[in-house]
C-alpha cells in the first residue's frame, strides 16, 4: 500500500481540482493558470526528449505545437460549429466529449509528421547546424499557416468555444481542465515508458557516443526519427490543448518567442529529467503570471520615486527581457539545470518507497 | 567457407589511396593479427569491415553474404562486434544499461510494444536483464554493475567495452588496439583476459594491436600493413623475421 501512497496523492489531487471546478469554487484565472501549467508540463517535457535526452539543440518546437494547435482547431471547427468558410457543424453536439480525444490524438499525429521537418535533417547533420534547421522549420510552420486564409491567416483562429460548449450539454463537468489533466498524465507516462526501456536508451546512446551507438547494433536513424516525432506529437497535443483553453488560436503565439520559453524550461528544470521539466514548467508558469502583477507594481513603484521619466512606462514587453535574462543566468551559473541528468528519485533515494510508476 | 572473406578491397579518401587491393580470408575460430606503422591503414579496414565506410572498390564476405550497403547497426546484427582504440562507452549510463543497450539490434518490439507495455515488451526485457546479468558475471564486472563508466579506472574501463562487444554474442570480434593506454601490468591482465575470451566464447578475433607482446604472444597469424597495402603474412615467428616487417617499422637503413 505504501508503494501507492503518490500515485493514490496525485489521483486525489486531480479529483479534488475537478470537484472544486465543477463546484465553481475556483477562479477561473487560477483555473486557467493550472491548465496553462499541465499544457507547459507537457511542452517542456517533450522538448526535453531531444534537447535533453537526445542533446539536439532543438530550437522550433514551438512550431509542432502550432500545428498541434491547428490541426486540433480546424477540426473541432469542422465538426462542432458552423463557420462561414468552414461550413456547418459536420457533427452532432452530443458526439463532442467522444471525439475530443479524436481531435487531439490527429493533432498529435499532424504534428509527429511535421516533425519529419527536422527529423529526416537530423540524419545527416548535427549540433548547431540542426539548431538552424529548427529555427527554420519554425518560421516555415508559422509563415505556411499565416497564409491560408481559410483558417483564418494572421487574424487567428476561434471558434473552438463552441466543442467545449457542446460537451458541456451533454455532461456539465468541467472538460477542459480533465483534458488537460488526462493529457499531462499521459505524456509523462509515454516519455517514461519510452525513455526507460532498453529500446528508448538508444536515445542517450546517441547522445552520448552516436558512432559507438550505431556500431554496437542501434539503429541511430531509427532513434532519432522516433524521438522527433515523438516530442513533435507531444508538443501538437498540447498545442491542441491550448487552443481549447483559451478558445483562439493565432500563429504567431507559437513563434520562437514560444521556443524559447520550451528551452527556459529544459534548461531551468534540467536536461534528461522529466521530474526536472515538470518542475520547472510549475515554476516558469508561476513565474510568468507573477510577473503580470509585479511589472504594473514595478512601474508604479519606480515612477512614485521618480526613477523613471513620466511618459516611459514599463509594460508587459519586459517579460520579453526577464524570461531570455533568467535562460543567460542560468546557462553562466547552473548550466545543468534544477535536475541535471537526475530524477527527483535520484535526489532523494527515499522517495522510491511511496510510489509505483511503470 | 571462411568465415570473412575480403576480396580486392580498396579506399580512397579524395587523393589517399588509405587501402589498396587489400585480400584476406579468416576462418572460424581464429585469431588473427593486424599489425603496421601509423597510418599504414588498419583502423580503416575495421571501419570497412563494421560497415562505417562503404568501400571505394572491392566486396567484404561474412558467412558467404556481402554486406555491401548495411548499414553499421545492421552488420553488427549479422555477428560482428567490435571495441574501439579510444574507449567509446555510453558515459552517463550505468555498466549495465551499456550491456544492456548492445541487445538493441534483436529487440524486436515495437514502439507501441513500449508504450503499452505489453507482455512482449516485458518478456524480452526480462531476457535483456537475465543475459546483461549472465555478461557483467561472466566478466566479473557486476561489482561496478551500478557505476558510470566515466568514473571507473582505465583498465576497468576496457574490460566494459569488450563485455559490452560479447553481449552482442558476436561471431567475429574486431579489437581495435585493445591495449592502448594501458600499463604494463594491466596489459599482462588484458592478455589473459583475450586469451579467456577466445578460449571460452566460440568466436573468432581479429585485433589490431601495436604493442608486439600482445600481439605475439596471442595471435595464430598476423597480417601486417604498410601505406595500405599488405606487405606480408604469417606467424608470429615468420612475421618477427621478415625483413620487409622489420624496414617497415624500423625505416628501410636498419637493414
Amino acid at each position: 500500500m505504501q508503494r501507492y501512497t503518490l500515485n493514490i496523492l496525485l489521483v486525489l489531487a486531480c479529483l479534488g481540482l475537478v470537484l472544486l471546478t465543477w463546484q465553481n469554487m475556483l477562479d477561473s484565472y487560477v483555473l486557467t493558470v493550472l491548465m496553462l501549467m499541465g499544457i507547459n508540463i507537457i511542452f517542456a517535457s517533450s522538448l526535453n526528449l531531444v534537447n535533453g535526452y537526445m542533446g539536439e539543440f532543438s530550437c522550433g518546437h514551438g512550431g509542432f505545437m502550432c500545428v498541434g494547435a491547428y490541426v486540433g482547431s480546424v477540426l473541432s471547427v469542422i465538426c462542432f460549429s458552423s463557420n462561414k468558410i468552414l461550413g456547418a457543424a459536420l457533427l452532432p453536439p452530443a458526439l463532442a466529449p467522444w471525439c475530443f480525444p479524436l481531435i487531439l490524438l490527429a493533432s498529435g499525429f499532424a504534428a509527429a509528421l511535421f516533425g519529419l521537418l527536422v527529423a529526416l535533417p537530423s540524419l545527416r547533420t548535427r549540433g548547431d547546424y540542426l539548431a538552424i534547421i529548427t529555427i527554420a522549420a519554425n518560421y516555415i510552420i508559422i509563415s505556411l499557416i499565416e497564409n491560408v486564409d481559410v483558417i483564418g491567416g494572421p487574424r487567428g483562429l476561434s471558434g473552438m468555444k463552441r466543442t467545449i460548449n457542446a460537451m458541456q450539454d451533454v455532461l456539465d463537468i468541467p472538460w477542459m481542465l480533465i483534458w488537460v489533466i488526462v493529457g499531462t498524465i499521459f505524456s509523462l507516462v509515454l516519455l517514461r515508458r519510452l525513455v526507460t526501456s532498453t529500446r528508448g536508451k538508444g536515445i542517450p546512446a546517441v547522445c552520448q557516443n552516436e558512432v559507438a551507438a550505431e556500431i554496437m547494433g542501434v539503429n541511430t536513424d531509427r532513434v532519432k526519427i522516433t524521438a522527433f516525432m515523438f516530442s513533435s506529437a507531444l508538443a501538437g497535443v498540447a498545442g491542441a490543448l491550448s487552443a481549447h483553453v483559451f478558445g483562439y488560436v493565432n500563429a504567431q503565439a507559437f513563434n520562437i518567442l514560444k521556443s524559447t520559453e520550451g528551452l527556459v524550461m529544459v534548461y531551468l528544470g534540467g536536461m534528461a529529467s522529466l521530474s526536472g521539466s515538470v518542475l520547472a514548467a510549475v515554476v516558469f508558469t508561476l513565474l510568468v503570471e507573477a510577473l503580470r502583477f509585479a511589472i504594473p507594481a514595478m512601474d508604479g513603484l519606480l515612477h512614485a520615486v521618480h526613477l523613471l521619466p513620466a511618459d516611459f512606462a514599463l509594460s508587459q514587453i519586459w517579460k520579453w527581457v526577464l524570461i531570455p535574462l533568467l535562460l543567460i543566468l542560468l546557462m553562466q551559473f547552473r548550466p545543468e539545470g534544477i535536475m541535471g541528468n537526475r530524477e527527483l528519485s535520484d535526489v532523494f533515494p527515499r522517495l522510491r518507497r511511496w510510489y509505483t510508476f511503470n | 567457407m571462411a568465415l570473412l572473406e575480403i576480396a580486392d578491397l580498396s579506399q580512397r579518401f579524395g587523393g589517399l589511396q588509405a587501402l589498396a587491393d587489400f585480400n584476406f580470408r579468416l576462418q572460424e575460430r581464429e585469431f588473427v593479427g593486424l599489425i603496421g606503422p601509423n597510418g599504414a591503414g588498419k583502423t580503416t579496414v575495421f571501419n570497412l569491415v563494421s560497415g562505417f565506410y562503404v568501400p571505394t572498390e572491392g566486396e567484404i564476405r561474412f558467412n558467404g553474404a556481402s554486406t555491401r550497403g548495411l548499414k553499421p547497426h545492421r552488420v553488427t546484427a549479422l555477428g560482428i562486434a567490435r571495441t574501439f582504440q579510444n574507449i567509446r562507452l555510453w558515459n552517463d549510463m550505468s555498466v549495465l544499461d551499456n550491456i544492456r543497450l548492445a541487445q538493441h539490434y534483436w529487440l524486436g518490439y515495437s514502439l507501441w510494444d513500449v508504450l503499452a507495455r505489453t507482455r512482449r515488451y516485458s518478456e524480452t526485457e526480462r531476457r535483456v536483464d537475465a543475459q546483461s546479468q549472465e555478461i557483467l558475471e561472466i566478466m566479473d564486472l557486476k561489482a561496478c554493475a551500478g557505476e558510470f563508466p566515466k568514473n571507473l579506472p582505465y583498465g576497468l574501463q576496457r574490460r566494459v567495452e569488450l563485455a559490452r562487444a560479447l553481449a552482442i554474442k558476436p561471431r567475429l570480434l574486431l579489437l581495435d588496439e585493445p591495449a592502448a593506454g594501458l600499463n604494463s601490468a594491466d596489459v599482462d591482465g588484458l592478455i589473459r583476459l583475450v586469451r579467456w575470451i577466445y578460449s571460452e566464447f566460440n568466436i573468432s578475433i581479429w585485433m589490431i594491436e601495436h604493442q608486439m607482446q600482445v600481439v605475439m604472444s596471442l595471435c595464430e597469424r598476423i597480417l601486417v600493413l604498410d601505406f595500405g597495402r599488405i606487405i606480408a603474412e604469417g606467424s608470429p615467428e615468420q612475421i618477427q623475421a621478415n625483413p620487409e616487417v622489420i624496414g617497415a617499422y624500423l625505416g628501410d637503413g636498419a637493414v
